[in-house]
Formats: structure tokens, C-alpha cells, sequence
């Protein structure tokens, strides 16, 4: 039996500012799993999280992307992945359908693959009625879904999300929710940080705690709790009960 | 707080804004840079002194009476830079209405809206008056050296050519809103602020070559047909030039005048601001469409992202502006081209600096546009593409702009003097590849509508793009008529380009 690959496999990854923000830091998320990264501002998600998206360089380290090193092969690890920040970045001068179009023209999706399926998504995602409007008069929200469409019209196997819902009404935030489980039912990988403990608590197969770059819980809902010795609490108490005591032992 | 005492204090907001934004344009936002920026600044107005004393230092014995001929040149001096200053009003004007930082706050609160946009256009005039006193002190202070106390009262002048010109910009750009709407006014007043800039330079040289067979504006100024053209000595038309020689019953009356006319402006035109500006940002969150593909289209990755920078470089209003500039100030030696089809002349040459140094700076503000000026930056980078074929596909983008542009000039030169298009094309491509290397080693990731800013992020850069095009295009036309002091020119061009790389942050 061949053992499993990894969707993500960060071993000793570490990366200094002025003080640590990342240190050395090890963390494994299985094909088709939702996994929420949780900690509080500051803690090192969003470092992390694009040091495995190619946007920063890590100080030490390994990354590797379903077994590909990301470090010595980034474009063949950028191409099975795809990132979302909080600030969603789009061209106002372009509408949906053509940002869709540059996004698949990027990772090399065939038109006739890549332009029913942008049809789709701007359908599924509420998008349709405005896709040859120009971004610019877009709220927070839609350009938000504009951005994750872009993020899934390439059909990635891992998708890294920091922060997609901050700032999105209650239907913009049940529309993206939707998308993400119904594509990780279809066998894709999520990793996705978040302040809203309830989409995590809900969403997540399972969760990492990370608090001064360094991983201080993971696990599923369950074996947090019993890790930490609370068996009928909220992921919220878990989450401040488990960064208080870090920041008592610091 | 009393109305009086409300309004005041809302100027002494508006000049701070002002003041404030003026210092980060000077030290590029950074903090601890403003006794740099001072030296600096001290430093460029002494420096300016000289190239002052060259273009107006023979003037400053001027006295009244003047003849007709001295007349022309002074009084077109002054509609000069009356005209750049209503060009750069225009522009201030318009970016008031569409940068919504503080309307809606202003909007909201109870003050009347006629008083505050009157000191709001007060401040527009007051910053472009205190810029041209800034820019206009070297030229004056020499004509004070060389000619007396007297020329002291050419400041008076300037202040109401500013004045003037802030007015008449307020009234040029809200008659746009009434006439085209929101939805045009803002690329429609920034090329009609390009056009007036240029315009008044241009249509003298055009009439200079079409008159005289000329590329120099001052054949048609001190030519006798408009000696003979110009009204007598008593008219109002000279009374600026009378003012600026220290006349002081004209220097008051233009003053008075431009104060009036802003008066006058402010007036009629300060209650109509407030709906000017919640049309302007009704505008910026409408809706605007494209047409709709009915399939996307193939290509490889790098064919992808010229593609977005193509259409995005379409739709920028700021690029459609300055390349309208660009080819305005291309239409003399155009046409000085065309003239030389039947008449073979050795001022050909002319043309070859002028379009060098053109290609030189619209490289270098397309370069700064697909390079550093990519708003999806996070997108680009995480796609699956090494970093060079990116930058490959913005630079081809570049230079596909500016062979479209320029190809014409240079094919109807290929006909009329082949190794002067050698010699042209060779620059042309230099000088694009000079203003784009700068670019891509001072690269500074920011958002396009941050274009305004880009000249602020290294000073080093902005001067380095000046100067490689200046030295660029002097070197192209040396080399056509003292070849050694072409290639004089060019090494020292190089130079200049090597000690830029050496001191660019991309070494580090």
C-alpha cells in the first residue's frame, strides 16, 4: 500500500521579522480535508499562510504541495493551488467574465473547459446578472466572490484562504461557505484562517491552533476538547481558554 | 462656534490637508525625509537660477516703452504659463470631485455647503498660485539682479495669472459636468488639461513651420507679419507685460480683475459644487459594461497577461491622456516631416531628439503602469509563471505600445532619410529600454490609481528617467551632426544608467 501524500506538508518552516513570526513550524493537512488555522492577530496564520502560497520566502524550512517541493518547484506547485486574501485583489477596470478569463488563461485552462465553468461559478456565486459590468462599482462582497471565483476557475486541488469572509453580508458569507463545502465533498483541500469561531467550528474536519508561530493545538473539535480536559464547551472557550494559557506560560 | 470662526477653521483644514500632501509628494510619505527634502528643494531652486539666467536673463534690461516685437514675447511668456497653470487647476479641480476621502463627511455635517466649497476652491486656487510662485521665484529673481527692483512686481503677476487660471478651471470643469456628465468629465477634463498645457507651445511651433519652415516658436513671435498683426501699444492685451515691467496701475488692475473673477466664481459656482460632487460619486459606484464574450480565447499564459494589460492599459484614462500628449507634441515634427517631403532640409534633424525623448518618458510611465502599478499583485504571483516570464509579458506590452505609436514617424523617415531613421529607431529603442530597466529596478508594487504617486517612491528614479531620455535623445541627434560628440553623449548616458543600477535597491 502506497502511503498517502500530503495536500500540505510544512516541516520546520520558519520565518523572522523583528521577533519570530513563524517558528519552526510543522503542520500536515490531508487530501479533502477542510482545516480551519486559528490564533489571534498577530499569531503568524497569514505569514504561514503565504510562505505555502509562494508570496513569501521562508528562512528556513520545507513546504511541499501534494509531494511537490514548493520551494524548488514553484510553478508546479502554484499550478494545483490557489490563494484568496482578505483584501480581495481584482481590476476594477475588468468585469467577472474577463477576470475569470485572464485567471484561466494564467494556469492554462483550455477555453472550452474553463468558460462554462466560469459561467457556473459566477451563476452559483450570484455573479451572473453583473459579469460584463466592470468591477468598479463592485461592494466588498462582490469582489470578494469575484475573487474566489477567480480562485476556483482553475479548478485547484488545494485552495488557501485567508480571511474570505471578513467583510461579507450574512448571503454573500452563506454563498462563499457553500462553495467551499460543496467543493471539498468533490475531494478538494481547504485550509483557511478565520476570526469567525463558528464557521470554523461548523466547516472545519479539523483545527490548528497557532499562537506566536508556533502550532499549540490541532485536532478535530473533539480531540481538542478532550486534549484539554473540557468536554461540552464551545470552540470559542477552547480557543481563549488554550491562548490563555500560552500567554500565562509565556 | 460662530459662522465666521466655522469657516476659518475649515480653511486652516483645508491648508493643512494641503500642506500635508504637498510634504509627501516631497519625501515620498516617509517620515524624517522633510530636512532632506528642504535641502533638496533649496538646492534645485538655487541650481534653477542658471538655466533661468540662460532663457531670461537677456530681458531683464527691458523698459518701457517696449516695441511691438519685445511686447509679443513677454505678454505670450505670460499666457504661457497662464495656460500650464489652468491645465494643472483643471487637474486639481477634477480630482477634488472625484476623491471621495472627505465629501461625504463634509456633506454630512451641518455647515453650509456653499461657504465650505468656497474656501475649498479658495485652497485650489491658493495652491496652484503658491506652486507658480514657487516654480516662477528663479526666473524672477534674475530679472530683480540684472534689472532692478522694479521686476519685483512680476510676482504680482503671477499671483493673478494663478488666480485667474484657478477661477476659470473651477468654472471650464463644472460647465463639463452640466455639459457631458460625470460619466465623461473626468477623462474629457484630463485631456483638455493635456491639450491646454501643450496647446499654446505647439500651435506656435505648427505655425512656425508652416510660416517660416521652423521647429522655433519665437520665428512666428518675432516675426514682423505678427508685428504687424498686433494691437497698438495702448490695448489691454499688453497691460500683463506692462505689470510684469512694474507698471504698478496695470498690476492693480489685473489683480483686482483676477480677484473679481474668482470672487465671481466662487459666487455662482460654490452652491452647484456639492451636486457636482454627489454626481461625480454617484458615477464612481455605477455600473459600466463591456461586452460579453461568448468564449474565451486561446493563447499561452504570457499571451493571458498581455492580453489583461492591453485592455487595462485601454481603459486607463490617465495613459489616454498623456499618450494624447505624447502625439501632440509630436504633431510639429510630424508636420515638419511632411514638409520636409518637398523640401529637403538639414533641420530634419530636429525630429529625432523630440521623438526619442517622447518614447523615452511614455515608456517609462506604461512601464511603471504594467510593472509596478498591478492591482492584482497577489494573483500574479501565485500563478504558475517564474517570475521573468512576467515580467517578459509586461515589458513586450511596453514595447509594442510604443513601436505602434512611433512607427509611423519612423517609417516616413526610413523614406526621407534613411540613416537618420538608423539612428532614430536605434535611440527610440534605448531610450524605451532605459525608462523601462528603471522602472523594473526601483519597482515599487502599488495599486494603478496610485499613478499620481509613483514620481514620489525614488526621486532617484524619477531624475534617472528624465535625464536617460534628455541624454538619449541629445545623443541620437549629436550623433547625426557631430558623431564624436554623440558618442561623448552616449557614454556619458550609459554612465548615468550604470551608477543608477549601482545605487537601485534591486542590487541589494
Amino acid at each position: 500500500m502506497t502511503p498517502e501524500i500530503s495536500a500540505l506538508a510544512l516541516r520546520g518552516l520558519t520565518k523572522r521579522f523583528d521577533r519570530p513570526a513563524v517558528d519552526t513550524l510543522d503542520l500536515t493537512v490531508h487530501p479533502g480535508e477542510f482545516y480551519a488555522l486559528l490564533g489571534p492577530n498577530g499569531a503568524g496564520k497569514t505569514t504561514t499562510l503565504r510562505m505555502v502560497a509562494g508570496l513569501l520566502k521562508p528562512d528556513a524550512g520545507a513546504v511541499a504541495i501534494f509531494g511537490i517541493d514548493a520551494l524548488r518547484d514553484p510553478v508546479a506547485a502554484k499550478q494545483v493551488m490557489a490563494w484568496v486574501s482578505d483584501e480581495p485583489m481584482i481590476y476594477d477596470k475588468l468585469t467577472p467574465l474577463e477576470y475569470l478569463e485572464f485567471v484561466a488563461g494564467l494556469w492554462g485552462i483550455e477555453p472550452k473547459v474553463s468558460h462554462p465553468r466560469a459561467l457556473a461559478l459566477l451563476a452559483s456565486l450570484g455573479l451572473a446578472p453583473h459579469q460584463n459590468e466592470r468591477c468598479e462599482g463592485f461592494s466588498k462582497g462582490m469582489r470578494q466572490k469575484v475573487a474566489l471565483a477567480g480562485a476556483l476557475v482553475h479548478d485547484p486541488r488545494l485552495i488557501i484562504l485567508d480571511e474570505p469572509l471578513t467583510g461579507l453580508d450574512a448571503v454573500s458569507a452563506r454563498h462563499v461557505k457553500g462553495l467551499l463545502t460543496e467543493r471539498v465533498r468533490a475531494g478538494c483541500t481547504v485550509i483557511m484562517t478565520t476570526h469567525i469561531l463558528e464557521v470554523a467550528e461548523r466547516m472545519a474536519d479539523r483545527i490548528g491552533v497557532i499562537v506566536a508561530g508556533r502550532l499549540i493545538a490541532e485536532g478535530t473539535l473533539t480531540e481538542l476538547r478532550q486534549q484539554n480536559g473540557h468536554t461540552d464547551v464551545s470552540l470559542e472557550e477552547l480557543f481563549i481558554a488554550l491562548v490563555d494559557v500560552e500567554a500565562a506560560a509565556a | 462656534m460662530s459662522r465666521t470662526a466655522a469657516l476659518s477653521w475649515f480653511a486652516r483644514h483645508e491648508f493643512r490637508l494641503a500642506w500635508r500632501e504637498w510634504l509627501a509628494m516631497m519625501t515620498g510619505g516617509r517620515r524624517g525625509r522633510k530636512r532632506i527634502a528642504i535641502i533638496g528643494l533649496t538646492a534645485f531652486a538655487a541650481l534653477m537660477h542658471l538655466p533661468a539666467w540662460a532663457v531670461i536673463g537677456r530681458y531683464a534690461s527691458l523698459h518701457e516703452p517696449l516695441d511691438k516685437t519685445s511686447m509679443i514675447v513677454v505678454t505670450s511668456t505670460i499666457f504661457l504659463a497662464w495656460a500650464l497653470m489652468l491645465s494643472q487647476a483643471i487637474e486639481s479641480v477634477t480630482r477634488v470631485f472625484y476623491a471621495r476621502a472627505d465629501l461625504d463627511l463634509i456633506m454630512s455635517s451641518p455647515a453650509r455647503l456653499a461657504n465650505v466649497f468656497s474656501i475649498r476652491i479658495a485652497a485650489i486656487a491658493l495652491t496652484v498660485t503658491t506652486m507658480a510662485l514657487l516654480l516662477s521665484t528663479p526666473f524672477v529673481d534674475v530679472l530683480v539682479l540684472g534689472g532692478g527692483l522694479r521686476w519685483f512686481a512680476a510676482f504680482g503677476v503671477v499671483i493673478a495669472v494663478g488666480l485667474s487660471a484657478a477661477a476659470l478651471a473651477v468654472a471650464i470643469t463644472l460647465a463639463l459636468f452640466r455639459l457631458i456628465g460625470p460619466a465623461r468629465t473626468r477623462l474629457i477634463a484630463q485631456i483638455l488639461a493635456a491639450v491646454i498645457g501643450a496647446g499654446f507651445v505647439i500651435a506656435l511651433q505648427v505655425a512656425a513651420i508652416l510660416s517660416y519652415g521652423t521647429l522655433s516658436r519665437f520665428a512666428v513671435l518675432t516675426s514682423d507679419g505678427a508685428a504687424a498683426y498686433a494691437p497698438d501699444a495702448n490695448s489691454v492685451i499688453w497691460w500683463p507685460a506692462r505689470a510684469a515691467l512694474g507698471d504698478g496701475q496695470a498690476l492693480l488692475f489685473l489683480l483686482a480683475a483676477s480677484l473679481a473673477l474668482l470672487g465671481t466664481v466662487m459666487a455662482v459656482f460654490s452652491p452647484r459644487f456639492a451636486d457636482t460632487a454627489i454626481n461625480a460619486s454617484a458615477y464612481a459606484a455605477s455600473t459600466r459594461r463591456s461586452r460579453g464574450a461568448t468564449s474565451f480565447r486561446h493563447g499561452s499564459r504570457q499571451q493571458a497577461l498581455r492580453r489583461k494589460e492591453f485592455i487595462l492599459l485601454g481603459r486607463d484614462p490617465w495613459l489616454i491622456s498623456q499618450t494624447l500628449m505624447q502625439l501632440l507634441y509630436l504633431v510639429p515634427p510630424a508636420l515638419f516631416l511632411w514638409r520636409s517631403f518637398s523640401d529637403s532640409s538639414a533641420a530634419i534633424v530636429l525630429i529625432t531628439p523630440v521623438v526619442v525623448m517622447a518614447a523615452g518618458q511614455l515608456a517609462g510611465g506604461l512601464s511603471w503602469l504594467t510593472i509596478s502599478g498591478e492591482d492584482a499583485a497577489d494573483l500574479v504571483a501565485t500563478a504558475p509563471l517564474s517570475p521573468s516570464d512576467v515580467t517578459r509579458a509586461k515589458i513586450e506590452v511596453v514595447l509594442v505600445v510604443i513601436g505602434a505609436i512611433f512607427s509611423p514617424i519612423v517609417l516616413a523617415l526610413i523614406y526621407l532619410a534613411p540613416l537618420q531613421a538608423l539612428v532614430t529607431t536605434i535611440a527610440l529603442v534605448v531610450a524605451a529600454a532605459s525608462a523601462t530597466a528603471i522602472q523594473l529596478w526601483f519597482r515599487v508594487q502599488a495599486r494603478r490609481s496610485q499613478f499620481r504617486r509613483r514620481q514620489t517612491s525614488s526621486r532617484l528614479a524619477t531624475f534617472a528617467e528624465a535625464f536617460s531620455s534628455i541624454g538619449w535623445a541629445a545623443t541620437a541627434a549629436l550623433v547625426l551632426t557631430i558623431p564624436l560628440a554623440g558618442l561623448m553623449s552616449g557614454l556619458m548616458t550609459a554612465a548615468l544608467m550604470a551608477v543608477t543600477w549601482k545605487l537601485s535597491p534591486s542590487r541589494e
